[in-house]
């Protein structure tokens, strides 16, 4: 029987406000354990919470660019659980009224396009950190982490594969960088994703069984997650069985998921309305306000530098693939390069640099002017690609001018034909053998004859002017 | 000596202090001997704090001498334990806090510091609030100070009786569903419950945060008036506290009270009040009308669900505001146990009284899925009409006149193994904290058995001016001499 999975995505994301989403202090969690802590975010009793402002607009902004509706009326509401990494013993967060809700995200998928519902985002709190001594000896609880805002996006049931999965959330990741609400870490835990997954025979309406997968540290090993599970549950299918609705690890050591909790004990988490915080109201006019503040999204930009540079798709999302990226390279095309030239050198030499150094285009050393100004050198033909390319790194450690760095290094490209004239006639002196085989017909000789000549001018010839000289000169001399 | 100034209300101390007849560290000094003498017999007081009282005296002697002095500068007060404060402990009278130090001041505890207050220390209370009669307080029984045999009512009965014993000038409480106002009335004091969201709750351990609210004890009126002067207004601390301004409530103290029409619902009013109370509210209501105030007859209808619906949400709310109490990070932890699930159970089923595990049983199984909806959402929806009928009541009416409480204060232990009975004491009380309106509790005489009996005025949301209005004028011309409890 063939069979087709359903997917559903949860991802929690850490907003990067500068201070939790309920009281005062820093959303930093890698200052010393509990140093980021005040009354309110260690549950002490009396205190109350304060709705981080921030907060709301960061989620609002997501939510739009998520095509999602915002809701004019929302609120906060408590989740009741006990665990120790939880200051209250209940999580203020949203039921059934989120911040938006019904919204969608387009993935690219082997070259087609597909739409990803988006059911809710909805804001909430992060929790703290348990850690626990080896051995089982002692427990401690680390609370920087607790408060900080966390917004929770659920997609629809509509991710069908493990590499769908994957590109809705490097998709969705992509936004997120765009409007600068997360840094989107998922080994710091910054972006957490679970998957609920089923499977149907296809054809059929109703969904199967699902089971809910966790804690995976990649985007890769979700996919990876996500293609064992289908193919484990396909199996004990096939074989009679029945899938048992359940919370499932992945063990990314040897490659599978393993059971955690099974439905039987999940929680009943007694949602109520928080009576400590008032409604969230967000009218038109704020909402238009954070739409206003939004920055072009990796979609629309992409089709726009496609569209206005004349850039191929593969180009255009590479170049678009951070926002980083993208304002880099519109700021080099600013800067009066050509923008085909501007893409291979970003995407080509400098990215390879960039990543050689450990750094994100973000922090490059190399000023989008200069780049260009390099660029300008060889389209008006006063350094060749090949001294470009050997000047780039220390253009780039030294923060010098290409102008400058030339001219110092006497790589000015020699255009001068008198000059070059004298060399070639000794590069033809030199090598009778090759001269004669071009003579004869071997057209190849002259690349290496072209060579030679390089070779004698320390690689600053003007390519183009050399192989016409080279070429007169071996046919006028035979004359 | 030549007169008992612990006797005195804030507003005649301020005089005194003013006129340079005593001093803040004498009075706090006569404070302190009467605690010394009487609190052994009332017990009111958990927590002395003499030494930082008779420092903030001093203070407020020098601000007296300074001419910086405010209303309340140098006079003695006491605290409800569930407000937190750095003095002292903080412990709910719960044994899952014994010992609990609070790292912060309650906001309304700040705004009496700035205001210059000697504070005397910490009373007693029902645990977690919960309660009407404070014999649920894991530390002590207080007694009313009228009749030691029998309690001083709840939850704030340790606030009431230092106030009635003159143990403090004043006291700050909170009520929840009558935790004010009902044990002023047990004790023949003033006690007044403000609109939701006029006082702020930063630093009150929430019972259930929706209907809590901090209010004064006072010995009359306008001492009242004056501790809602220091403690209202916006705080940014707890944005359920209303952004309003602040009107100078002594302006209310006029003692006039003709044109004002006084609603007298007529569920209230019903065969089953008791004859002492019945006839002493009769009078005042008689008083009022004699100073030029019209009764009017006004329906709630809906108040016969009150008590259901209160006991569904603030069980609800209380069980969550009580989740945080399992010995991880604060108070009592339980020893020697074998993981997590077992620290939770041991903490708190020895850190909590039984009324507080009822409370949070109950609270639980309403939120519990399947049952959700027929308790809590009912509940809530119940709320709104209760809300609705005082909306519509006050088209008719500018204040609502009532018992404060169906019967005077019982016996200590009449009620205690019958926690229905128990809530309906709370059942004058319980629909002005559903609603969210100010209401305040003024002594209107005692009953044959030598015991007060209470005055409830409810006003409009934020009219706390025509609330203070009528109780001023009612106690200006009630004509009876008050006396004192048969204390020392
Ligand atoms: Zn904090």
């Amino acid at each position: 029987m063939n069979y087709e999975a359903v997917i559903g995505m949860e991802v929690h994301v850490e907003l990067n406000t500068r201070s939790k989403v309920f009281c005062g202090c820093s959303t930093n969690f890698h200052a010393p354990p509990n140093t980021n802590v005040c009354p309110v975010c260690l549950g002490m009793p009396g205190t109350l919470p304060v709705l981080n402002r921030q907060a709301v607009e960061f989620s609002v902004a997501v939510g739009l660019a998520l095509d999602c509706s915002i809701s004019r009326w929302s609120k906060m509401d408590r989740k009741n659980y006990f665990y120790p990494d939880l200051a209250k013993n209940y999580q203020i967060s949203q039921y059934d009224l989120p911040l938006s809700f019904d919204g969608a995200i387009n993935i690219i998928v082997g070259g087609e396009t597909k739409r990803i519902g988006i059911t809710r985002a909805h804001l909430e709190e992060d929790t703290a950190r348990n850690t626990h001594t080896l051995g089982g000896g002692d427990s401690g609880v680390d609370f920087n982490r607790s408060g900080v805002p966390l917004l929770e996006i659920v997609s629809e049931p509509d991710i069908r594969s493990g590499a769908e999965a994957y590109a809705y959330l490097t998709a969705l990741k992509q936004i997120l960088q765009y409007l600068g609400v997360s840094d989107c870490n998922m080994e710091e835990g910054s972006l957490r994703a679970e998957a609920n997954i089923s499977i149907r025979p296809v054809g059929q309406e109703a969904f199967g069984v699902k089971t809910e997968v966790k804690n995976v540290a990649s985007f890769s090993g979700t996919q990876k997650a996500i293609e064992y599970e289908i193919a484990r549950q396909r199996q004990i299918l096939e074989n009679g069985g029945a899938i048992t609705q359940e919370t499932r690890g992945w063990d990314a050591d040897r490659g599978i998921t393993v059971s955690q909790r099974s439905k039987e004990s999940a929680h009943d988490y007694r949602y109520f309305p928080e009576p400590d915080l008032a409604p969230i109201v967000v009218d038109t006019a704020w909402e238009e306000q954070i739409r206003a503040g939004l920055p072009e999204l990796p979609q629309v930009r992409r089709a726009r530098f496609e569209e206005a540079f004349g850039l191929s798709p593969y180009d255009a999302g590479v170049l678009t693939a951070s926002r980083e990226m993208a304002d880099y390279f519109e700021a080099v095309v600013e800067a009066k390069a050509p923008p085909k030239q501007a893409a291979n050198w970003i995407m080509g030499d400098v990215q390879a640099l960039l990543t050689y150094r450990e750094l994100d285009i973000a922090d490059c050393p190399l000023a989008p002017v200069e780049l260009a100004a390099m660029i300008g050198l060889i389209e008006n033909g006063t350094i060749s690609g090949k001294i470009a390319k050997d000047i780039l790194p220390e253009l780039m450690d030294t923060g010098k001018s290409a102008q400058d760095l030339i001219e110092e290094k006497g790589l000015v490209q020699i255009s001068d034909a008198d000059e070059l004239v004298t060399v070639a006639r000794e590069v033809i002196a030199a090598n009778p053998g090759p001269a004669a085989d071009y003579r004869a017909g071997k057209a190849k000789a002259l690349g290496f004859l072209v060579g030679q000549l390089m070779k004698a001018t320390k690689g600053k010839a003007n390519p183009k002017l050399a192989n016409e000289i080279l070429a007169r000169e071996l046919g006028s001399s035979e004359d | 000596m030549d007169r008992e100034w612990f006797r005195m209300t804030a507003h005649e101390l301020a005089d005194a202090f003013r006129n340079g007849d005593t001093t803040a560290e004498a009075v706090a000094e006569e404070h302190l001997a009467r605690i010394e003498k009487i609190d052994p017999q009332v017990q009111a007081y958990v927590d002395v704090w003499q030494e930082s009282a008779l420092d903030a005296a001093r203070d407020a002697d020098a601000r007296i001498r300074a001419g910086t002095a405010t209303p309340l500068t140098g006079v003695p007060m006491s605290l409800k334990d569930l407000l937190c404060s750095t003095e002292g402990t903080t412990t709910c009278c719960s044994h899952i806090l014994d010992g609990y130090r609070s790292p912060y001041d309650a906001t309304v505890v700040e705004r009496l510091r700035e205001a210059g207050a000697v504070v005397l220390g910490k009373v007693n209370m029902d645990e977690f609030a919960m309660g009407s009669s404070t014999e649920n307080s894991a530390r002590q029984t207080t007694r009313n100070p009228w009749n030691l045999k029998c309690v001083p009512g709840g939850s704030s009965g340790g606030s009431a009786a230092s106030v009635a014993a003159d143990e403090a000038v004043y006291s700050l409480g909170s009520d929840t569903g009558g935790s004010i106002r009902q044990p002023a009335s047990c004790c023949g004091c003033v006690g007044m419950k403000p609109t939701y969201g006029r006082v702020s709750r930063y630093g009150l351990v929430a019972f259930a945060s929706s209907l809590d609210q901090i209010g004064p004890f006072t010995k009359d009126v306008r001492d009242c008036a004056l501790v809602l002067n220091a403690i209202c207004g916006h705080d940014k601390r707890d944005t359920t506290s209303a952004n309003l301004a602040v009107p100078d409530f002594t302006q209310a103290l006029t003692g006039d009270v003709s044109g004002l029409r006084i609603g007298l619902p007529k569920e209230y009013y019903t065969d089953a009040l008791g004859g002492d109370v019945r006839d002493r509210v009769e009078t005042a209501i008689d008083i009022l009308k004699d100073r030029g105030a019209t009764p009017v007859e006004v329906s709630l209808p809906h108040t016969e669900y009150a008590v259901a619906v209160y006991y569904i949400i603030c069980t609800a709310e209380a069980s969550a505001n009580l989740a945080r109490f399992d010995g991880v990070r604060y108070g009592q932890r339980a020893a020697n146990v074998k993981d997590v699930r077992e620290l939770y159970h041991q903490t708190k089923s020895a850190g909590f009284g039984l009324e507080v595990q009822r409370r949070i049983m109950l609270g639980t199984y309403v939120l519990s899925s399947g049952y959700y909806d027929a308790y809590y959402l009912k509940a809530q929806k119940a709320r709104s009409l209760i809300a609705q009928d005082f909306t519509k009541a006050f088209e008719h009416c500018d204040v609502i006149v009532t018992p404060t409480t169906p019967t005077p204060a019982f016996r200590i232990g009449e009620k205690i193994d019958d926690p229905l009975q128990m809530y309906l004491s709370d059942l004058f009380t319980i629909s002005t904290n559903l609603a969210a309106l100010p209401a305040i509790s003024v002594p209107c005489g005692l009953t044959t058995e030598q015991l007060p009996a209470g005055l409830q005025v409810i006003g409009r949301p934020f009219d706390e001016t025509a609330v203070l209005r009528t109780a001023y004028a009612y106690e200006q011309h009630r004509g009876f001499d008050w006396g004192r409890p048969p204390l020392g």
